[in-house]
């Protein structure tokens, strides 16, 4: 040890009173109560919310995007399809609410694949709280997302003549059932972020999966002017099942047992997902 | 507190495999509470996975290991309640303020906002970057983010930290800082498990090292021991001239019987176990007209230790070591 004796000194002294304020941070602390597993979720989804407000780009998905869909197919099929686009919005609104929603929930299985290349994941990971905590937090902050892209729909909606017979509450009712399917959907997601090695993968898997599924529904067209075989998809398609209880909430005509199917394949979905999720989250 | 037993660590053949590479192949480790414990060893030689194991993040292949008393598997929960980890790609949060970053570990660990915050400011004072708690992670510097990162690992004070390379591409002066804060922390009775690839770090912080090589432990002991296993001492001169060390090292090699050119192109090095002979070859090179910048008589470092234990250097010479060298002379 006969060598290393002295050094030269690289730092300059700390001060006294620096040095009291570290002896004093460092100071055992008792150990509060563990977090609840609604605390542990919510600080997660406030993590998700600060990067919105950091980096507010983010929010482009849910808010161009929507708009270009709405204008767009308006405008596009409305003449061709029901003879007129003020006709045409009363059908296609809540059905490009569906669609926006839909795709932005890939974005989740995205975001968790990103997310898992930081290192930060690791102390998330090695904390003492309620394991979905993470996952859930991430999700409900997307939730967020969800109620903005479905606002900014049916604010241009109404902007361009969309007039629904069910006022507020039924459109409330509407976009609310979306973001509970779009939260059982976002799990299916959150699996394929965690199983698939890079965003990119995540985003290509995830909108090779989202775009039959979405336009292979009664989104844009109604399902009688298509042959058998696609009709019959059509028909017990749960994103045909959802945009039709959109419809009926904001019409004020909606099935109750559409509504049953939409809640209960989002029950589904998140029953068999959440868990394995979570796995694999753990697994790392 | 008291109640805890006195081993913090308890590891017993711990094996992981990634496919077909053996990560790890059977490590025993023993850590004392309240000590620092080196884990020494070169990139890729199982010190990440050890401790990823150790923190409850992978489930070991075989072997078994109790913090405190409980298992790592079993009781993970428990153990995720004694330990916090601080990574060696940074543990924090890029896209957040570090103020942010604190609190949302304050909340995850039980503590109510007002509280979060408090104690997200006092962090920040002791670390000093009260200045940068506004700004975002990723505009950091290195050495700001490992403060961060530590200061993230003891927002509630852990029994047990793991620090995985903690000082690896930090200046010298960052990395002092974080030397400081760690005794610092082991003074107020945290025990620590630290990996390094710095043999310098391991000798300046931990009571007792294991130096670890392709996923097992070769040697285990206090730094001291180490030294002692491997041989006798060594007297190590720094040339003026780094021109003359050709012929310095003939001198030594005359002298002592042998001579290692040091990474430092200005530095050799001699077996010597006698001080009055390191003499005699110093005044025989000054006779010779070889001008000494300075000289030191010791044991040997762990550079040489490692040498000796693998019979492969354990890191590339970069410019750390030559600051090192430059350190050992004034000494």
């Amino acid at each position: 040890m006969s060598t290393q004796t002295t050094r030269v000194p690289t730092t300059p002294p700390a001060t006294e009173e620096e040095a009291a304020a570290l002896r004093k941070a460092l100071a055992s602390t008792p150990r509060p109560p563990r977090a609840s597993a609604h605390q542990a979720a919510l600080a997660f989804g406030w993590r998700g919310m600060l990067k919105v407000k950091h980096v507010p780009e983010q929010l482009l998905d849910v808010t161009i995007s929507p708009v270009m869909f709405v204008l767009m197919f308006t405008y596009l099929l409305g003449g061709a399809i029901e003879g007129s686009t003020s006709a045409y919005l009363d059908y296609i609104l809540p059905g490009v609410l569906v669609m926006s929603i839909l795709f932005t929930t890939v974005y989740s299985g995205v975001a968790l694949n990103t997310d898992l290349t930081k290192g930060v994941v690791d102390r998330f990971r090695s904390l003492p709280i309620w394991r979905p905590a993470p996952l859930v937090g991430a999700l409900l902050g997307d939730t967020v997302r969800y109620f903005v892209g479905g606002t900014v729909i049916v604010v241009l909606g109404l902007a361009l003549g969309f007039r629904p017979d069910a006022g507020i509450g039924g459109v409330l009712a509407a976009m609310a059932l979306v973001i509970v399917f779009a939260f059982g959907l976002s799990w299916v997601f959150t699996t394929l972020g965690l199983l698939l090695r890079s965003p990119n993968a995540v985003m290509n898997a995830g909108f090779m999966g989202i775009f039959p599924l979405t336009f292979l529904s009664n989104v844009f067209v109604r399902p009688e002017t298509l042959p058998d075989g696609l009709e019959a998809f059509v028909d017990v398609n749960p994103v045909s099942i959802l945009a039709t209880a959109s419809r009926g909430l904001m019409q004020g005509n909606a099935d109750g047992t559409d509504i049953l199917i939409v809640l209960a394949t989002a029950a589904a979905l998140t029953a068999i997902f959440a868990p394995l999720t979570t796995r694999l989250y753990r697994r790392g | 507190m008291t109640s805890q037993p006195p081993t913090a660590i308890e590891a017993t053949g711990l094996v992981k495999s990634f496919g077909d590479t053996r990560a790890v192949c059977g490590v025993d480790l023993t850590v004392r509470r309240g000590t620092v414990y080196g884990v020494l060893g070169p990139n890729g030689a199982g010190k990440t996975t050890t401790i990823r194991m150790l923190a409850t993040l992978l489930r070991p292949d075989a072997g078994s290991a109790r913090i405190f008393g409980h298992d790592i598997v079993r009781d993970a929960e428990q153990v995720r309640e004694l330990v916090s980890l601080t990574g060696q790609l940074a543990s924090v949060d890029e896209d957040l303020t570090g103020h942010e970053n604190l609190v949302l570990l304050g909340l995850l660990l039980g503590l109510k906002r007002a509280e979060a915050k408090a104690r997200a400011i006092e962090l920040l004072a002791a670390f000093g970057l009260t200045e940068a708690s506004g700004k975002l992670v990723k505009h950091y510097s290195g050495g700001m983010r490992r403060r961060l990162d530590i200061a993230a690992s003891i927002v509630v004070t852990p029994q047990l930290m793991f620090l995985d390379e903690p000082t690896t591409g930090l200046d010298p002066r960052s990395r002092n800082q974080v030397w400081e804060i760690i005794r610092t922390l082991v003074a107020g009775g945290t025990t620590i498990l630290l990996c390094t690839q710095y043999l310098e770090e391991a000798d300046q912080l931990a009571d007792r090292i294991a130096v670890i090589d392709r996923g097992t432990v070769i040697a285990e002991g206090t730094p001291a021991e180490l030294k002692a296993s491997v041989g006798s001492g060594a007297l190590r001169v720094r040339l003026l001239d780094p021109e003359q060390r050709p012929d310095a090292a003939h001198v030594l090699e005359r002298e002592l019987g042998a001579s290692h050119l040091e990474p430092d192109p200005a530095a050799l090095s001699a077996p010597c176990a006698d001080a009055d002979r390191g003499a005699e070859a110093i005044a025989e090179l000054a006779r010779t007209g070889i001008r000494v910048a300075g000289f030191s008589l010791g044991q040997p470092s762990l550079d040489e230790v490692f040498l000796a234990l693998t019979g492969h250097p354990a890191e590339e010479p970069d410019d750390e070591q030559a600051i090192d060298l430059q350190e050992e002379r004034a000494a």
